[in-house]
């Protein structure tokens, strides 16, 4: 397994808070929403998921709590916190930022 | 971090550090049901169980790292860490029950020195008087005399002007100790008491937990109010805590007096080093103290009074206003407050009762502990380097597997932590122990109540102390960390060929620093020995062998002066008619006493003072045959006699200081001297003697006859071959003879007296002599670890020496010699810096000069001896130093 590279780090937590605003999920199915929206490109392997969850639950941006799946197991569901969702819209507008930039340099022609 | 943030993460945190196990069970839980779900759909995707399931692991990437980057993303709470910490500093520290015996030793005794010198400064100078509230806004006052360092007392109008007249003080009262016989049923005796102005336990903030305080009338009129409060003990002990009290009547110095209030427990009134048994208002104090007219006399300088200065109000805003006051009273009473002002301290530095005494000893005292503490700790801090190097293996294997440094040194620390604490526990158990010491140490101990006090300044101050004691025994072995040197340490395995050069150094420089410090110490103790040695040397000018005091109790019999004249005249002539007695006398004050001489401004034909310069002398009123009976030198002229009485012409004695003062060393025999306003003749010169100190200088004095000065209850003074015993029941018998119901004060000789004014003195050579050994103990110990250390290192280069030749006598000598080496060192700074200290000793120091010569050498001598019997044994362990096999292992 290879460590994300930092951006890719920073880019997972905005991720995952993502999904979670959106409902409420468990660690595998918030593994395969991930797979699904970013098609692999971003190569997150299922284990860094998890270290990536209890560092945001932390930092207080999501709550977790255990209660039954939709297969009828005990799953840990993690859903997000007012915190988490101002962190979103933070990150969420400086990721806007950035990528706006980044793809006006980008876009330059070269002479 | 901010606040919301941390109160959602608050829960995670607590269940971290409390329910470890079930988080991480749960962390795990997770974690397979995240692996049985893709192993589910590796099923469904056709995979077969075993390849699902290696599929699955293979995806998730290593479950135990998944694990622990977990447990690291949660964080691991600092508290958590230091309980394992403390676990297995406490492991470590069984392991070696030596080190840790002695490390524990020796902080217990350097922080409880700390402690118990603390606790003593607190209740005896700081906050003296336990049950009393703001102590820190109470200042003594006492009066100031022009020309003369030691200050007065104030006389009651002086106090009244002053108390109405202080703006800035919220409440200003009196109190005076005064002793008096107590007679309940069959049995009686002395009782030490004090007499108050009416608002004194108003002002202090003390209530009475029966009956009431005195009413503001009460300190008002000669006589008119005989009323007492008296202490929770007396009440307790000799009233068996009768609820009824109130309102009965109890004889104090034959007075009737009724019984109005019984005081808190714990209020011991308001002098340091005595307990008061009960108060009587200022109106009393002429049963209490004789003398006159006390109340109106502003002359008639007897009580000691504090104020209460209001929240906010500095020492040095009062006492402007209350200089500006004095002013006043001089210019408004030139004939009895001329040259006088009046001055406040802070309580530690109160003029009069015992904090004035041994205020300069405890002063001495703070800054020979924290000596001893330093030692203790470069004492500990070099055990502890011998076993950082014992334990570098230790310290190597966690750093290969992953500790930080900065873990090792919070483990080190914490280390520390385990020690000092356990320190500081030993520490509070001496200073408790030690709380009554200073009372015992004094020669009249058994009267003395200055106990330590142990309250939260105390224990604050002690628990720093300990947290910067961890800190420095701590820091020295963990900054060795920084040494080691990793592979180098694993490869040699724990046959330790690695030595860290540094360490030598930091361990030499310790022993240096001890040695330097025990040095100070030891002359600081050399000094004050020798002071004592001087002072016991000295003559006080008067003989102390064959000579007895007491006193008879007349005020408290009612004895009016007429009355006091003739059983004076009475009991002299009767006393030496007896065989075994030579000569009895009476003085107002006998020398080297608690009281002081009173003083007077004089006038002497023919010397014109200097402008500013108002001439004040001090006098004892003595009876015929005074000088001789206490072998003071006559040196011309004559002594009084039966006939310089009230209707005599005066006459007066001068001292031959006095004589060389005034008359220029001419004879002053025939010429006149004013005293109090009245001319008197000098009829005689007496040589000079010791007065209020023996460590005072000579100074001008002079006698009156006490027939033309007189005071109705003197000292007796009896010049006898007999022992005290046989003296004693003799004047008792001849007294009783004279009136059948009067009591004698307590007897002793002037040796005694001398031995008590002198108490201070031996309680400071006591203490600094006590702690200046421990301290050469602790250096001792110091040195000889590092010797037998250096050789026990050196084991191979010994042998080497002894193999090319060297006999068992040269490495004693090289042993030796680099024992000497470092006490040399230690020494030279020790000596440097004793020279610049040793001023600090200050009034303790007599008849020695604090750079004498003769003490440091002594002081080296020992230092000396001492260095050379710590090195005695690793020297001898290297003389056997055996080279074959040394050189072959």
């Amino acid at each position: 397994m290879s460590k994300p590279s930092d951006l890719v780090q920073g880019t997972l937590d905005m991720l995952v808070l993502k999904i979670l605003a959106l409902e409420p999920l468990n660690g595998w199915a918030i593994s395969q929403r991930l797979k699904q929206i970013s098609s692999d490109v971003l190569g997150v392997s299922d284990g860094s998921l998890y270290p990536a969850l209890h560092k945001l639950e932390r930092r207080g941006w999501i709550h977790a709590q255990w209660k039954a799946s939709e297969n009828n197991r005990r799953a840990k569901f993690y859903s997000l916190t007012r915190l988490g969702r101002k962190q979103l819209e933070k990150e969420t507008a400086n990721w806007n930022r950035v990528s706006a930039a980044i793809s006006g340099i980008v876009q330059l022609d070269e002479v | 971090m901010d606040i919301e943030q941390w109160l959602y993460s608050l829960p995670l945190r607590l269940r971290g550090f409390f329910i470890p196990n079930q988080v991480d069970r749960e962390m795990k839980e997770e974690l397979r049901e995240h692996l049985e779900q893709q192993i589910n759909e590796n099923m469904a995707k056709g995979m077969a169980p075993e390849e699902a399931r290696r599929s699955a692991v293979l995806a998730i990437g290593g479950m135990a790292q998944i694990e622990q980057q977990c447990r690291e993303a949660r964080g691991r709470s600092v508290l958590h860490d230091f309980i394992q910490d403390l676990h297995y500093g406490c492991r470590q520290l069984r392991r070696s029950p030596g080190f840790s015996a002695l490390a524990v030793l020796c902080l217990t005794l350097g922080i409880g020195a700390n402690a118990a010198v603390f606790s003593w400064l607190e209740g005896v100078l700081f906050r003296p008087y336990p049950a009393v509230a703001h102590q820190e806004r109470l200042f003594a006052v006492a009066g100031t005399v022009q020309g003369e360092s030691r200050p007065d007392l104030l006389s009651w109008p002086d106090f009244v002007d002053l108390r109405s007249g202080c703006t800035l003080c919220e409440d200003a009262f009196v109190t005076s100790i005064t002793g008096s016989t107590l007679n309940i049923g069959d049995h009686a005796e002395v009782t030490t008491g004090s007499v108050v102005s009416a608002n004194y336990f108003d002002a202090l903030g003390v209530h009475p937990i029966l009956g009431r305080a005195f009413k503001p009338d009460e300190d008002v009129g000669n006589g008119s109010h005989p009323v007492v409060v008296i202490s929770y003990q007396m009440w307790r002990d000799r009233f068996n805590g009768d609820p009824q009290i109130i309102g009965k009547t109890q004889r104090f110095n034959n007075v009737r007096h009724t019984i109005i209030g019984v005081a808190p427990e714990g209020f011991y009134g308001t002098f340091v080093g005595r307990v008061m048994q009960f108060w009587v208002p200022a109106s009393m104090a002429e049963i209490f103290r004789g003398g006159g007219r006390k109340l109106e006399d502003r002359s008639a300088r007897w009580i000691e009074s504090y104020v209460r200065l209001k929240p906010g109000v500095s020492r040095a805003q009062a006492q402007q206003q209350i200089s500006a006051m004095a002013a006043r009273l001089q210019t408004t009473y030139p004939a009895t407050n001329r040259g006088r002002g009046i001055a406040i301290w802070p309580l530690w530095q109160t003029p009069f009762n015992h904090a004035r005494t041994m205020g300069p000893t405890l002063e001495v005292m703070a800054v020979v502990v924290a000596f001893v503490l330093l030692i203790a700790c470069a004492n500990v801090s070099n055990l502890l380097l011998v076993r950082s190097f014992v334990r570098r293996h230790e310290m190597s294997v966690r750093l290969a597997i992953g500790a930080t440094r900065g873990r090792l040194l919070r483990q080190l620390l914490t280390e520390g932590l385990i020690l000092s604490a356990l320190g500081t526990a030993g520490g509070f158990f001496m200073a408790y122990g030690c709380r009554h010491l200073l009372g015992v140490l004094l020669p009249e101990g058994r009267e003395m109540y200055l106990p330590g006090r142990i309250d939260g300044h105390v224990m604050a101050l002690s628990a720093g102390l300990s947290l910067v004691v961890m800190l420095i025994m701590g820091l020295v072995p963990g900054l060795q960390t920084r040494h080691l040197d990793l592979a180098g340490q694993l490869k040699a395995e724990s046959g330790g060929t690695v030595v860290v050069r540094s360490r030598g150094r930091i361990r030499s420089g310790l022993v240096i620093f001890q040695v330097c410090l025990s040095f100070i110490l030891l002359v600081g103790a050399a000094l004050l020995l020798e002071s004592l040695q001087k002072i016991r040397t000295t003559s006080p000018g008067f003989s102390t062998t064959s000579v007895d005091m007491t006193g008879v109790s007349l005020v408290a019999a009612g004895y009016d002066v007429p009355r006091a004249r003739k059983f004076q005249d009475e009991l002299i002539d009767r006393l030496s008619a007896l065989p075994g007695i030579q000569s009895a006398a009476f003085a107002a004050v006998t020398p080297l006493g608690y009281f002081d001489f009173s003083s007077t401004p004089i006038a002497v034909d023919g010397y014109q003072p200097s402008a500013d310069e108002q001439p004040e002398v001090q006098y004892n009123q003595v009876s015929p045959g005074y000088l001789a009976t206490m072998g003071i030198p006559l040196l011309s002229g004559r002594e009084f006699t039966r006939g310089d009485d009230e209707n005599a012409a005066l006459v007066a004695i001068v001292n031959r200081t006095m004589m060389m003062r005034y008359w220029r060393g001419q004879d002053p025999i025939g010429r006149r001297l004013q005293v109090k306003g009245r001319w008197a003749r000098v009829v005689g010169v007496a040589a000079d003697s010791k007065y209020e100190s023996m460590r005072e200088t000579t100074k001008p004095f002079f006698y009156v006859p006490l027939r033309q000065d007189f005071v109705v209850e003197p000292d007796l003074n009896i010049r006898t071959t007999q022992p005290l015993q046989s003296t004693l029941a003799a004047v008792l018998r001849e007294v009783h003879a004279l009136d059948q119901d009067l009591p004698l004060y307590e007897m002793i000789t002037l040796q005694e007296q001398v031995d008590r004014a002198n108490s201070s003195q031996v309680v400071a050579v006591t203490l600094v002599s006590t702690l200046g050994g421990l301290a050469l103990l602790l250096s001792a110990v110091g040195l000889y670890g590092v010797m037998s250390y250096a050789v026990a290192q050196s084991s191979r280069e010994l042998g080497l020496r002894m193999a090319l030749g060297a006999g068992a006598d040269d490495l004693l000598r090289l042993v030796i010699s680099r024992g000497l080496r470092l006490t040399a060192g230690g020494v030279l700074f020790g000596t440097v810096a004793a020279l610049a200290l040793t001023r600090l000793l200050g009034q303790l120091l007599y008849g020695v000069s604090p750079h004498d010569p003769l003490v440091f050498g002594s002081a080296l001598a020992v230092m000396t001896i001492t260095a050379i019997s710590a090195c005695l044994l690793p020297a001898w362990r290297a003389s056997r130093t055996d080279p074959a096999r040394v050189l072959r292992a």
